[in-house]
């Protein structure tokens, strides 16, 4: 299905342009939806009219709007996208385009061109060597750049929700955690049937996790998921790395021994003792090769070729070597490394789930888990149809997808 | 009709068939120049001599063979000329002409946005308040917006399906506030509704007649001057308290217009409004 807005101007009531317009979408095969109308109020004043036409297929919607462009209607996708190359390095042009996670499209010499890795809030760049377009952060901006500015010649398609028969749809505005009507292990059943379909699809699996994972317990939940091939992709900061190593080093986590449940004796110095032996030895991947890092939840990224990327913060210790302390280069390594992802996994972090959501195509079904229902709200409203919020602890949601994934008796976590 | 204002005419001197841009247009079947001459002599007349019409002049040029069309040059309102914009190069060439003879007489030149064709008074008549306009087979439906916006009136856009009723005035004739020819079939259904639903007396007009361009009439008052032969719509003016006034004028079938495609009205400068 394939959609553009059209807007039809003038005295379309009285002269029945409007209907006749309407009549002929129908009769060639299209849906039609008002999306806006404004009646002239007096006789002489015009009338304006917003109607998206909807079609099967680019075909019939082309046959339809050179039909009813005749009477009128006017793509408000404009005519050819207007470029204008970028004076400065690291800048967009004055009124640059700015771009949403949904798809879109550009038109150059009547042809519409697919922008590729759709994300929001970045310009358009349009690369006539190649015939490609690409949506381009502002700090990546060289000048000379083809840049699209205003809103000629641009298309977007929301998500078609109509097509979409599963699990998000059915779920889409579930973030209560008290709805009554689905209990918590059939959503997350459902989820583990979605991660399982997607995987199937060859979709990458992305994971985004906060330090609770480690502290709740949930650690060696995630190792299995990573273990089963349903991780392709983590992105955490300093903090869940650290305590990661913390517990497999010292079985704690911020000195809390998690098989006891209890504090240990000089615990709280044990994660920066784990950070400090990364640091001397080189990183993490040569720790796991030299024997030293021998489980947990990075030790299986490595063992499983599963890509990460560790973002800092002003609030590390350390950091880990692998941990990348320039914000606006860890968002460019998370930028490389969503390429192929259709469904994220949030987990019990607030800011590194918002910095992944900033960056993910609308395409990319969410799921965000965290045990503060405001963060969960938060994750899920952000203007995509296919985020899915559940409000629970952490350890109970990971346990349970796991097992839903990789049940025990297959489980063997080897390297 | 208010005495003020004016019909801008053109003398046929370099009138022929020079190309094709409509389907009455056959370079095999050229115009008599002679008989042309005759047949605008005989419009002109009963115009001035019979019906006391101001008519102003437009000198004629070589190499525009449309020009006497004059109806097409644009549209006129008190003090102000909306100039057309030609579908086709060939009378593209007309504007400038038509755009001097305005500015010479001190109306202010107004132009529609590029990118929407107008073909004037041929593609837009008024009947009371409204202005009626033809649009998809020369004039844009665009071009409705923008004259809309400029005159601040109602526009009632009419879609013209028959190649042969090309322009607005080959198929529909406003007699007075109440009354207007037209043909049928050269309107869709959304068309003849409209009509219909505004012009409180529309009077269908048969294919013979439609045909010999009974509806391209100049209407002066109670008298409209109509190419001759045409019984049936001399009847039904007569019926209507309408005085026909026959003309022939076949030379200038030929290029697909009669008798209102070669008048342009012009209220003058000092005008309330055209009539």
């Amino acid at each position: 299905m394939v959609s553009e807005t059209v807007e039809l101007r003038g005295h379309i009531i009285d002269s029945l342009i409007l209907p006749k317009v309407l009549d002929e979408i129908m009769t060639l095969g299209g849906t039609f939806e008002i999306l806006h109308l404004a009646v002239g109020q007096r006789r002489e004043d015009p009338s304006r009219a917003e109607v998206r036409v909807t079609a099967p297929d680019a075909q019939h919607l082309d046959a339809i709007l050179g039909r009813i462009g005749q009477h009128g209607a006017i793509s408000l996708a404009g005519d050819e996208a207007c470029l204008v190359p970028a004076d400065v390095d690291g800048a967009f042009p004055d009124g640059f385009y700015c771009s949403t996670h949904f798809e879109t499209w550009i038109k150059r010499h009547g042809q519409w061109i697919a922008v590729e890795r759709p994300e929001m809030d970045c310009g358009i760049r349009f690369d006539p060597a190649t015939g490609r377009a690409t949506t381009v952060p502002m700090h990546r901006v060289r000048r000379g750049d083809l840049i699209v500015i205003g809103h000629a010649g641009v298309k977007v398609a929301p998500i078609d929700r109509s097509s979409e028969r599963n699990v998000f749809e059915f779920m889409a505005s579930n973030v209560s955690s008290e709805k009554p009507e689905k209990p918590k292990a059939v959503v997350i059943r459902e989820m583990a049937a979605h991660i399982k379909t997607a995987r199937a699809a060859g979709g990458k699996v992305l994971v985004v996790a906060g330090p609770a994972v480690i502290h709740t317990g949930a650690g060696e939940h995630l190792e299995r998921l990573i273990a089963g091939g349903y991780v392709q992709v983590l992105f955490a900061g300093n903090a869940l790395a650290a305590h990661d190593i913390e517990q497999a080093l010292y079985g704690t986590s911020l000195g809390m021994s998690l098989d006891a449940g209890m504090p240990v004796d000089e615990g709280h110095e044990h994660h920066l003792r784990a950070i400090n032996a990364i640091r001397r030895i080189g990183g993490i991947r040569r720790a796991v090769e030299e024997g030293m890092l021998k489980r947990g939840i990075m030790h299986a990224c490595v063992a499983h070729g599963v890509d990460y990327v560790l973002a800092g913060s002003i609030r590390d210790d350390g950091p880990l070597p692998d941990v990348i302390t320039d914000a606006v280069k860890a968002q460019d390594a998370m930028r490389e490394k969503i390429q192929g992802v259709t469904v994220g996994i949030m987990i019990a972090t607030t800011l590194h789930s918002i910095a992944t959501g900033n960056i993910l195509p609308a395409s990319v079904k969410l799921i965000c888990v965290d045990i503060n229902p405001a963060v969960v709200t938060k994750l899920a409203d952000r203007g995509s149809f296919q985020a899915m919020g559940l409000v629970t602890d952490v350890e109970p949601f990971l346990r349970a997808l796991a097992e839903h994934l990789v049940p025990a008796v297959t489980s063997r976590g080897v390297l | 009709m208010r005495p003020q204002t004016s019909l801008l005419m053109c003398p046929p001197d370099f009138y022929g068939i020079e190309y094709e841009i409509n389907p009455w247009m056959d370079l095999r079947r050229p115009a008599d120049p002679e008989r042309a001459r005759a047949q605008w002599r005989a419009l002109y007349e009963t115009l001035t001599e019979t019906l006391g019409v101001r008519v102003e002049l437009l000198t004629p040029v070589k190499g525009l063979p449309d020009l006497v069309f004059t109806a097409n040059a644009g549209l006129v309102v008190p003090g102000r000329f909306v100039a057309s914009r030609f579908l086709h190069p060939e009378r593209q060439k007309e504007q400038p002409t038509y755009e001097a003879w305005f500015r010479a007489r001190g109306y202010a030149i107004e132009t529609l946005p590029e990118g929407t064709c107008f073909e004037g008074e041929g593609d837009a008549l008024w009947l009371g308040d409204a202005l009626f306009a033809g649009y998809r087979i020369r004039s844009d439906i665009r071009s409705h917006q923008g004259l809309a916006a400029m005159l601040g009136c109602e526009v009632l856009s009419l879609d013209l399906v028959d190649p042969r009723f090309y322009h607005l005035d080959t198929c529909f004739c406003p007699l007075d506030n109440r009354r207007a020819l037209y043909y049928p079939p050269a309107f869709d259904d959304y068309g003849r509704r409209v009509i219909h639903e505004f012009v409180p007396e529309p009077i269908a007009v048969g294919d013979v007649d439609a045909l010999r361009f009974a509806c391209n009439a100049i209407v002066v008052g109670r008298d409209v001057v109509v190419q001759s032969g045409c019984d049936a719509v001399e009847k039904t003016l007569r019926a209507h308290g309408f005085t026909p006034r026959p003309v022939d004028l076949s030379e200038f079938h030929k290029a697909g217009g009669s008798a209102k495609c070669l008048g342009l009205w012009v209220p003058s400068c000092e005008d309330k409004k055209a009539g």
